[in-house]
């Protein structure tokens, strides 16, 4: 998931040609700064295999007794490590190049999954109303006043660790903000008279929801998923932190920063520092863009 | 009123029984129960004996009545780890916290109230930009590393605060709580501050926000007109009217507070809930796990009973009755 992304797949609405969405989008200085960041950020998670100095998880490139080395200092086999070494003797910079990838992933494909599941209950919630969007708005209510980080605890209390598992729990605790922000547009939308419009034409139901109400409501759902990415990461992280997250074979940034929580109290820093400061500067650049994103599509606050 | 106050009770009532039923289903369905219930240790016969005493070879349906029913006598099991009923030990650890959480909502009430009054005052002023940039921080900070830099900075580099553990207690009313004493309150600090982290952000934009609108408004005007101080102005009647919307959303975060504490707890060793059910699940004591998720959804919906009820008596436009 490229962060150019958010350019391209911006929403053809009528009154928002493409371009003054791009304009107004480069109005903040911030913005483009966090578009930049993250961009250099997913690029650096996706080449990890081919510029990481060193494969963190080859062990025939660890050497145990480059463990816990300071930042800058040159190992055995004289490799500098510019962030230090974790415990293993692992290269704390190639590790977080590889944890990113894991984030990414994570953060990424649960925000895609739940957005893919949210928007379509909140779409037939919508279309459907009565009864159905009843039971489903009751379900998001649910969901909703429910912590994300205890539902999430919970899940992978039963399921176990694993990449998947921690995919799932997210989606569960996610899919409800996709359901209510779709739910909140296409009502808004559906008595429109482009609908009526589509209605009289005889057009079959899954034709004009898919095709005519749900470009529609994709500004506030772009909006919402760009946090929700930024959202999931931090959760992740924060997950594997408190060691129900991802294996130990696959660390992310969270594992990496756990890792150095025992090596901290003796002042060892870095294990813990640098993984942390990759994951803020994600979490910031990701919030930077969705808020910008937030002002420009937001019709309430057009000047 | 009593009307809804019925409905909701009912409401609330059917949300337990949703809850308690996923959870009966994710221990009986997905887990195996005869694992969970009955201790690793026990021989074949104990565990045929118990099978039979837990009800286990009895239809789902009939085992989940049993299981509610144990429930509502209070008895949710017991911990395989402490040998205790689980009931009883997260009932112990909760003083510590609850305490935990009122210090993170003062914290964040005396921070953020000056700072979002400021920043709303004076929009423009390099220090109000500084302190909203610092509060897109504050969302996007990862709680649990922030801790970590806290330990490491105050507790090892500069040896001011203990880093880990809740210090000196005092017993009041049967319970053991640690504001009452010096050492409880170093200990405390940090992991308060940590967990205000979050809701020091969102106070200073909802006071912000508030104060912005406020200010705007017709009787703020005629305050002015009529000569008053700014001051006056300022904490009479602009103050007092964005604390109500404030009180009621850092009132409504007070359960995720709780929730979110066990990411505070596990950092700062606090010997809270939080940390016990980490700990719990690591060691896969799932009794625990069960009777702290049943007493959270209760807390939870009590919360948001209570807020509901809080908001129809404080504004009287808010029609109960009308709700969809």
């Amino acid at each position: 998931m490229s962060s150019t992304a958010a350019g391209s797949i911006a929403p053809p609405r009528v009154e928002t040609p493409f371009r003054r969405f791009v304009a107004e989008f480069a109005e903040s200085k911030l913005a483009l700064f966090g578009l930049l960041l993250f961009t250099i950020i997913a690029l650096v998670a996706i080449l990890a295999p081919w510029i990481a100095p060193q494969n963190p998880y080859d062990l025939a490139q660890l050497d145990i007794m480059d463990g816990r080395l300071e930042p800058g200092s040159v190992g055995g086999a004289g490799f500098t490590y510019w962030l230090g070494t974790d415990d293993q003797g692992r290269d704390m910079l190639s590790g977080i190049m590889y944890g990113l990838r894991i984030s990414l992933l994570v953060g990424a494909g649960s925000a895609i999954i739940a957005c893919l599941v949210g928007a379509s209950l909140g779409m037939i919630a919508a279309y459907a109303g009565g009864r159905t969007d009843s039971l489903i708005m009751r379900l998001v209510d649910l969901q909703l006043s429910f912590p994300a980080i205890l539902a999430a605890l919970m899940i992978l209390a039963f399921l176990g660790k694993g990449i998947l598992n921690v995919v799932i729990a997210l989606v569960v605790v996610e899919w409800a903000y996709y359901a209510r922000t779709v739910r909140g547009s296409a009502l808004v939308e559906r008595r429109r008279e482009y609908i009526e419009a589509a209605q009289c034409l005889a057009l079959p139901t899954r034709r004009i929801i898919f095709r005519h109400l749900l470009p529609n409501c994709l500004p506030p759902l772009i909006v919402v998923a760009t946090m929700q990415v930024a959202r999931a990461i931090a959760l992740e992280a924060t997950l594997s932190f408190l060691g129900l997250g991802v294996p130990i074979t696959e660390p992310s940034l969270g594992l990496l920063i756990a890792n150095g929580y025992e090596y901290m109290l003796s002042g060892k820093y870095w294990i813990s520092f640098y993984p942390g400061i990759a994951l803020l500067v994600t979490i910031v650049s990701i919030n930077l863009v969705g808020d910008q994103l937030r002002d420009v599509l937001n019709p309430r606050l057009k000047r | 009123m009593t009307v809804f106050l019925l409905r909701r009770l009912l409401q609330a009532v059917g949300v337990v029984l949703a809850m308690s039923l996923l959870v009966f289903l994710g221990v009986y369905a997905i887990g195996d129960p005869v694992e969970i219930l009955i201790s690793p240790e026990a021989d074949q016969i104990e565990r045929e004996r118990a099978v039979k005493a837990l009800g286990l070879d009895l239809p789902l349906w009939q085992q989940y009545l049993v299981f509610l029913g144990r429930a509502l006598q209070g008895d949710l099991g017991r911990s395989f780890v402490f040998n205790e009923p689980a009931l009883r030990l997260i009932l112990q650890r909760m003083p510590a916290t609850l305490e935990l959480a009122f210090g993170a909502t003062i914290v964040a009430l005396l921070i953020g109230l000056p700072l979002g009054l400021y920043a709303g005052l004076r929009p423009k002023s390099a220090l109000s930009q500084g302190i909203m940039a610092g509060s897109i921080l504050g969302f996007s900070l990862p709680t649990f590393w922030v801790g970590l830099m806290l330990i490491m900075v105050f507790a090892v580099q500069l040896g001011w605060l203990p880093s880990t553990g809740r210090g000196e207690t005092v017993e009041v009313l049967g319970m053991r709580w640690s504001f009452l004493t010096r050492d409880g309150l170093a200990h405390m600090a940090m992991p308060a501050l940590n967990l205000a982290l979050f809701k020091i952000s969102l106070v200073i934009r909802l006071t912000r926000a508030g104060v912005r609108e406020t200010m705007l408004m017709d009787y703020v005007k005629f305050a002015r007109a009529k000569g008053l101080s700014p001051a006056r102005v300022t904490f009479v009647h602009v103050f007092k009217n964005i604390l109500i919307p404030v009180v009621t959303v850092v009132g409504l975060e007070f359960g995720g507070t709780i929730a979110f504490s066990v990411v505070t707890e596990s950092v700062f060793a606090w010997p809270g809930m939080g940390k016990l059910i980490i700990d719990s699940i690591n060691v896969l004591d799932r009794p625990v796990m069960v009777a702290y998720l049943m007493i959270i959804v209760l807390l939870f919906i009590t919360i948001n009973l209570v807020v509901d009820i809080t908001y129809s008596v404080l504004d009287p436009r808010v029609r109960l009755e009308g709700k969809a």
